[in-house]
């Protein structure tokens, strides 16, 4: 009976997997946010309360010149557009934020008030990697959050695998790497050993604001300061953690699967 | 029993002057903190404070049955003193961190060595115990593993099959958290708070408030601390439920593991809608929260918690009900309850080993001075008791969420904290979804952290993991990891 009762309820419950990308993406929750937008024109002379507030040094005004906010040491706590007297920087509630470049984050000169998302791999990585991906997940110093929403992906709601994307366990398995936390000087050799066992050619995902520059941890010296310290990285997804659907989209972004979304 | 002890009485979530704090010779330290550790009350923290050129030792213990913590510190010494563990063994960690921080040996440890240091990129593990006989084998796992989770090292003394010894080697994660939060609370000290164990926002978060209000000698409104409940039992709903899942896919019962998979996320989704953030981030600051959880966002919060425990309900239904995944869970991986008491386990561990500790009952602070829930307990320490105990602890959250959401207390979300007293004493615990978050602020004369320490349940109950695997097969060691499901970042801090 207890096979039986099983398969009934699975009948039951359905297909539960999202739509996406075929369908529209998952909202954000309203009060995520989402990506930040910076107008460095609307700000009055001399303010700096963004600057102040920031707690992981992420926003920058020289003396007498623009805003500068960096994406990449963001952790999207909102607290600089809670300040800001002028709406400089506001929220764009987009879930997509995935780039190619650490200076692609950098937000607030004129044409680059927003992030510049992520160009697809080139034609012969494409190739190699479009409809199967295998990837080694390295946690360097990560708290178990964008560890814990990368796993989700893998689960009935997203289904990772249906794009050809999967998460193996053994480097020698692997196409890439995909790193979370901001490189403890402990996990440095861990992770270099773990680079050189991927064999080439290869791709490595930062994923969160640690992985990208350090997150909150940034300037402790018991920390490298992101994957970029230690290996070349091929794409960037900022949060803390990023959404799923943010993490996703980057992904498929990187391969080439979202055309002109 | 605290009536009679030396130490100076203190209640969760409030502060003392240092001053206050009785100064002992470390001898008499030791052995009196070893006396009422006899006596039944349980150590929370043992920690150093630098004092002028020597090191002040700090024991902060916990009379649970009198609702109680105590403390009490040694003179400011140098070089050595006589060995804690040796009298009793819940100290051991915290003595060789002791040594670690600040060089003081505690003569007589019987295993001491660094905790997470760094030598040359890896963490300095030292030498590892070896069971001796040439039929032995040693098994080396890690620091990274084979799924998206953080990494450590476990080193298995084995003869065939069998487990002899399990030594857990950590420290890969140090991000250096309280070093940085010393001379704070500055900018980003909340947020390091908040990422010290990302999985336990919400308790590590509320722990550093608690701590910073008391310091301040003001409190949270009320419907701050309201909301600050209810989060925790979100996070510890979100995490519960995804480790039945993942215990369900470690005996290969897929049915299991790919609903609570799935249902994590919902939960999470639940802390999102509160904040923003699925693991609560940015919800709660010092002086109370950011976000309100206004009626129609709680009618809605209310309404995807009702199908999230149903779907909950049903998944856990085909687990309990399948005689397979019992066999494979019942007596595998004891830690008897004397065990258990003897180690310091915290939390659910403590709970599924027939221990009644649990913060919110036996030491209420916020909102749980109003609202309890009943300590969900299960005795025979095996992954099937840690399972039950996440089971039942899944059912009670739901049922306080349920209550709790129906009588939200009016009023303001956010006070302000003033500047923060010198030379005082602050400690808050907290039961996060793993057990006791421990956090101690201890202020300068200019109010900034002279010492913050905090500790993570983890910190406590790694070694409950490797007396687990005391004479198991080593195949089931996934089981019993899993079944702990301790934080390797909040342990390396």
């Amino acid at each position: 009976m207890f096979v039986l009762d099983t398969i009934a309820h699975r009948l039951r419950r359905g297909c539960q997997t999202m739509a996406y990308p075929n369908g529209p993406a998952p909202a954000l929750p309203d009060r995520h946010g989402g990506a930040l937008r910076v107008d460095a024109a609307k700000c009055s002379a001399g303010c700096d309360d963004c600057v102040k507030v920031c707690p992981t040094h992420a926003i920058e005004r020289p003396l007498g010149g623009p805003v500068a906010l960096d994406l990449g040491k963001c952790i999207f706590c909102a607290a600089c557009v809670e300040v800001c007297p002028t709406k400089a920087i506001t929220q764009t509630n987009d879930h997509r934020m995935a780039v190619r470049r650490k200076e692609d984050l950098v937000l607030g000169k004129p044409g680059e008030e927003e992030l510049r998302l992520a160009a697809e791999l080139d034609a012969k990585l494409r190739g190699l990697f479009g409809r199967s991906l295998r990837l080694r997940e390295v946690s360097a110093g990560g708290c178990n959050a964008c560890e814990a929403d990368v796993n989700v992906l893998g689960t009935i709601g997203w289904d990772l695998s249906r794009f050809g994307i999967q998460f193996v366990a053994s480097p020698r398995h692997a196409d890439g790497l995909l790193i979370t936390g901001p490189v403890s000087q402990n996990m440095r050799l861990a992770l270099e050993k773990t680079y050189a066992a991927v064999p080439p050619p290869k791709i490595v995902i930062a994923v969160g604001a640690c992985a990208i520059a350090g997150g909150p941890f940034i300037g402790n010296p018991e920390i490298c300061g992101g994957a970029t310290s230690v290996v070349p990285v091929d794409l960037f997804i900022p949060g803390c953690p990023p959404h799923p659907v943010t993490i996703l989209d980057g992904l498929l972004r990187l391969l080439g699967k979202l055309e002109a979304r | 029993m605290s009536d009679s002890t030396p130490f100076t009485l203190f209640a969760n979530g409030t502060s003392l002057p240092w001053a206050d704090v009785p100064e002992w010779p470390v001898a008499d330290l030791v052995r009196t903190t070893a006396d009422e550790l006899s006596r039944g009350a349980r150590l929370c923290a043992w920690f150093g404070v630098p004092e002028g050129d020597g090191v002040s030792l700090v024991a902060i213990i916990a009379f649970d049955s009198d609702t109680t913590l105590a403390t009490a510190r040694s003179a400011p010494i140098k070089g050595s003193y006589p060995a804690l563990t040796l009298l009793q063994p819940q100290a051991h960690l915290f003595e060789r961190e002791v040594w670690e921080q600040h060089g003081l040996v505690p003569e007589g440890h019987p295993w001491l060595k660094p905790v997470r240091q760094t030598s040359g990129h890896a963490p300095a593990n030292g030498k590892f115990f070896r069971v001796q006989g040439s039929e032995i084998h040693e098994v080396a796992v890690g620091p990274v593993h084979a799924g998206i989770i953080e990494p450590g090292h476990f080193r298995f003394q084995c003869n065939g099959e069998e487990v002899l010894h399990l030594e857990i080697a950590l420290g890969y994660q140090h991000r250096g958290v309280e070093a940085a939060l010393a001379g704070g609370p500055h900018r980003a000290t909340i947020s390091q708070i908040e990422t010290a164990a990302g999985d336990t926002t919400i308790g590590h978060a509320t722990a550093h408030a608690t701590v910073m209000e008391s310091l301040a000698g003001t409190e949270a409104p009320l419907r701050a601390q309201w909301l600050r409940a209810v989060a925790l039992e979100l996070e510890r709903l979100a995490n519960h439920v995804g480790d039945l899942g993942a215990l369900a896919n470690d005996v290969a019962f897929l049915p299991t593991s790919a609903a609570c998979g799935k249902i994590r996320g919902d939960f999470l989704n639940l802390t999102a809608l509160l904040c923003g953030n699925r693991f609560g981030r940015g919800l709660i600051r010092p002086g109370g929260c950011r976000h309100d959880l206004e009626p129609e966002r709680a009618r809605k919060l209310l309404s995807s918690l009702h199908s999230a425990l149903a779907d909950t309900e049903q998944a856990a239904g085909w687990f309990w009900a399948a005689n397979s995944v019992r066999t494979r869970f019942e007596g595998v991986g004891t830690v008897r309850t004397e065990q258990a008491a003897e180690i310091g386990l915290v939390g659910l561990a403590a709970r599924a080993s027939g221990l009644v500790r649990d913060v919110r009952f036996d030491h209420p602070a916020g909102w749980h001075r109003f609202a309890q829930i009943p300590v969900s307990v299960w005795p025979d320490g095996d992954v099937l008791a840690r399972a039950r105990v996440r089971w039942l602890e899944v059912q009670r959250s739901g049922k306080f969420l349920e209550e709790q959401l129906a009588a939200a207390p009016e009023g303001d979300l956010l006070t302000n904290v003033g500047p923060l007293p010198g030379g005082t004493l602050a400690v808050a615990l907290v039961e996060g979804w793993r057990g006791e978050v421990c956090h101690v602020a201890i202020t300068d004369a200019a109010g900034h952290f002279r010492r913050y320490k905090m500790i993570d349940p983890s910190f406590h109950n790694w070694t409950g993991l490797a007396l687990a695997l005391r004479n198991q097969a080593i195949s089931d060691f996934p089981i019993c990891n899993k079944s702990f499901n301790l934080s390797y970042c909040g342990f390396d801090l």
